[in-house]
């Protein structure tokens, strides 16, 4: 009886355990540092300051359009080394399998980890899978932790971050968010959003050249764009002071915001980058950005202040002044 | 875009030419959200004061009523289904959202009818929808409910907590305290209802009612043409939505309400009892009524020491006044009902209000 | 209380709903409160139904009328 589920038996550490990593893992994944199946991977370092990284994921669906739980746990933890400053290098991953996954859905997992790895330039060197009883799992956790090498001349650090920097977000916000929600039991529309979860490695080395000229990176991943800016403006101890028009958000985006009651600042993104640059910089920066395929959108749309700290106001399309605040409790789609 | 752009500059020209001291208020959660988000408080002159009046009708939502709702998906065989607004709702002592991570099935929809589906879908639950809204939402759920009845959908039912929003307004200005100058009124509860209920409102008020839209232009057209009433010293009810009310208003829309509800006694946080302020289900469709398929009782309201609510609701305190704003009560940790929606007066002058006070 | 948006009616199916497009999102809604609306008709959609049909003209009414005024001021 061929096996197309993950079972207990999976988990438990003998053969078929072996099975299990050899069919769906070695075959993808294969590169040097994970062949000889060590306890652990032993790495070449290059010289220099590391930066390291953890993230877990556990979205539901696991396979959304734009990309799939595999596919955004590389890019999640890749993209928190670049914000860092770092060239990512290598990437372990740790799998908690709900039992009765169908191993396909694994098996395809496994190839987009693979996939997006090597377009993000990095070696998955070293996992864990273990297997939980039905229930105990939402079909499918993964954790990634990454390393990776800060080049000399970069540091990236909110408190970098000075009063007349300008920030840019690297493209439109909110596609993420919005097709998983789309994708949610309950909410029944059908939007032609991608989810944008992409790598940004690309982005990391075309900023290196502008050294301590570039302050600092985040990506807006959940909580948007506007937890961002406000954890910016806060750990920064400055005020951030944003133009509502300049913020790129497609009209399909806006539009399913409108009819749910959502806003694109608080949707999540996972291949977007927000960079504070120096004042002087801004305009070279931008144009480089615009060069790379994952930041054409890219605009500025604010700057740093002295005042109000730690908080970051907007300018509406009035041209009247508000505060953006944090995300409270979930983001949820309303009729008021 | 630039006819757009000096259009509105002369719409805020002419509003920052008023002089004398003026009160207008709003009776639309989504107008304060809309006002809030669109900064036109920090536009408007402060001799101009915008005040919230209590049409947020999750914010109005009696605590006591919050409290029935938690009782009943207490049930183990029950599926709550609502508006995601209601979910941080408190009552006493717990929500809808603790109730949820406490294991209650309680699910977020974005229209009755999903509601309906679910329950086609999940025919061993009783599903139950939690019915919140004014004029503009309740017939969409009479609908569903005509559907359900039709369809022989028998585990679905319908927990009414809907209000009528003219009961309130009479409330507000029957008050010899109230200083309002004119009313904005909430543009798609009117696009039901038609002008009618705020005509008779202007008559007896002598004040000036504008229907109003929700966009940053609309609201400020609305309130150009109450300050020109105001002028002119007249109280008539104007159109100002026009692309979508009509003075007869949706007439299918209030036969549903007519043929699937009656008017009955409504318990409003902060105003209290108003009668004939709530839908209730009429008796026919008494197999679809939550309330009395589940026997759900009536809960008291704890009244809450130091809760200002009421004042802040009916326009005579403004949410700073209140002593337990953005001490006790917080959009985080909402005591009262201002500060619970999103787009509750207080909460929304907390998040969006800075500095210039 | 009234969140509400326009849409454009693509298809009318079978039992009250019409396919509507929000800015190229697209959904389903009832249009049992709106039964004569047709094709290519812009509704205000609250809570999955079509609420009203939107009269753009109609729209530009309020424009006209306070702007009269504005030539005075």
């Amino acid at each position: 009886m061929k096996v197309d589920r993950v079972l207990m038996a999976h988990g438990s550490g003998g053969l078929m355990s072996q099975e299990l990593i050899d069919e769906v893992f070695k075959k993808t994944w294969n590169n040097p540092y994970l062949d000889p199946m060590l306890d652990g991977a032993l790495l070449d370092l290059p010289p220099g300051r590391a930066a390291m990284s953890t993230d877990s994921f556990v979205i539901t669906p696991l396979f959304f359009p734009g990309g799939d739980i595999g596919k955004l746990s590389i890019c999640g933890t890749v993209n928190d080394l670049v914000a860092c400053g770092a060239r990512p290098l290598y990437l372990s991953t740790a799998l908690i399998i709900e039992e009765g996954l169908p191993l396909s859905d694994l098996k395809k997992i496994a190839q987009s980890m693979a996939q997006t790895a090597q377009e993000a330039g990095v070696s998955l060197v070293t996992g864990d899978t273990k297997v939980v009883e039905k229930g105990s799992a939402d079909r499918l956790f993964i954790n990634t932790t990454g390393i990776g090498i800060i080049p000399p001349g970069i540091d990236y650090r909110p408190s970098r971050i000075q009063a007349g920097d300008q920030i840019i977000v690297t493209g439109f916000v909110g596609d993420h968010g919005l097709s998983i929600l789309a994708q949610r039991e309950g909410l029944s529309f059908a939007t032609p959003a991608v989810s944008d979860c992409a790598p940004l490695v690309s982005i990391g080395r075309a900023l290196e050249k502008y050294g301590d000229a570039v302050r600092c990176m985040r990506d807006p991943t959940r909580g948007g764009l506007a937890t961002v800016l406000n954890e910016l403006a806060q750990q920064a101890k400055l005020g951030v002071f944003i133009q509502e028009q300049k913020i790129p958000v497609s009209s399909t985006v806006q539009g399913a915001c409108n009819m749910l009651g959502l806003d694109p600042l608080y949707m999540a993104n996972e291949g977007k980058m927000v960079i504070c640059v120096a004042r002087e910089k801004a305009l070279e920066v931008l144009a480089d950005l615009k060069n790379l395929p994952e930041a054409q959108a890219s605009a500025v749309i604010g700057e740093a202040m002295t005042e109000p700290a730690g908080m970051v106001l907007l300018e509406t399309e009035l041209g009247a002044k508000r505060i953006l605040g944090m995300l409270e409790g979930e983001h949820l789609p309303r009729i008021c | 875009m630039t006819k757009d752009k000096s259009y509105l500059k002369h719409l805020l020209q002419e509003i920052r030419n008023e002089t004398r001291e003026v009160s207008l208020m709003e009776v639309c959660g989504t107008h304060t959200m809309a006002i809030a988000r669109s900064g036109i408080h920090n536009l408007v002159p402060s001799n101009l004061k915008l005040l919230s009046g209590p049409g947020c009708p999750v914010c109005v939502t009696a605590q006591g009523d919050i409290d029935a709702v938690i009782e009943l998906v207490k049930n183990p065989g029950i599926t709550l289904l609502t508006f995601g607004d209601m979910m941080r709702v408190p009552g006493t002592e717990s929500s809808l959202q603790e109730e949820r991570s406490q294991g209650a099935d309680i699910r977020v929809v974005y229209s009755p009818m999903d509601a309906l589906t679910a329950a086609k879908n999940l025919p061993d639950r009783e599903v139950v929808f939690l019915g919140i809204g004014f004029e503009t939402t309740a017939p969409t759920v009479g609908i569903t409910i005509e559907e359900a009845m039709k369809n022989g959908i028998r585990n679905f039912s319908v927990l009414s907590l809907h209000k009528l929003v003219p009961p309130a307004l009479e409330i507000i200005f029957s008050d010899p305290d109230i200083n309002v100058d004119g009313m904005i009124c909430p543009g798609h509860v009117a696009a039901v209802t038609g002008v009618e209920p705020y005509r008779l409102l202007a008559e007896t008020s002598n004040k000036p009612f504008v229907i109003t839209g929700f966009e940053a232009k609309d609201i400020l057209e609305g309130i150009v043409m109450l300050l020109r009433q105001l002028h002119r010293y007249e109280a008539r009810v104007e159109i100002q939505y026009r692309s979508v009310v009509k003075k007869e208003g949706n007439l299918v829309a209030q036969a549903t309400l007519e043929r699937v509800f009656q008017a009955a006694g409504a318990r409003w946080r902060g105003l209290g009892y108003i009668p004939e302020s709530g839908l209730e289900l009429r008796p026919i469709y008494q197999m679809m009524d939550a309330r009395k398929k589940f026997d759900i009782p009536e809960i008291d309201d704890v009244p809450i020491k130091g809760c200002a609510c009421g004042e802040v609701l009916t326009g005579k305190i403004t949410p700073r006044d209140c002593a337990l704003f953005g001490k006790g009560c917080t959009p985080l940790r909402p005591i009262g009902p201002c500060m619970v929606s999103q787009e509750g007066a207080c909460a929304a002058y907390y998040r969006y209000t800075p500095l210039r006070d | 209380m009234c969140l509400g948006v326009p849409g454009k009616v693509m298809q009318i199916m079978v039992h009250g709903i019409a396919r509507v497009d929000v800015k190229g999102n697209q959904t389903d809604i009832s249009i049992r409160l709106t039964p004569e609306v047709q094709i290519g008709d812009y509704v205000l959609i609250h809570a999955g139904f079509a609420m009203e049909i939107i009269d753009e003209e109609a729209a530009a009414e309020t424009m006209l009328y306070i702007e009269e005024l504005l030539q005075y001021d």
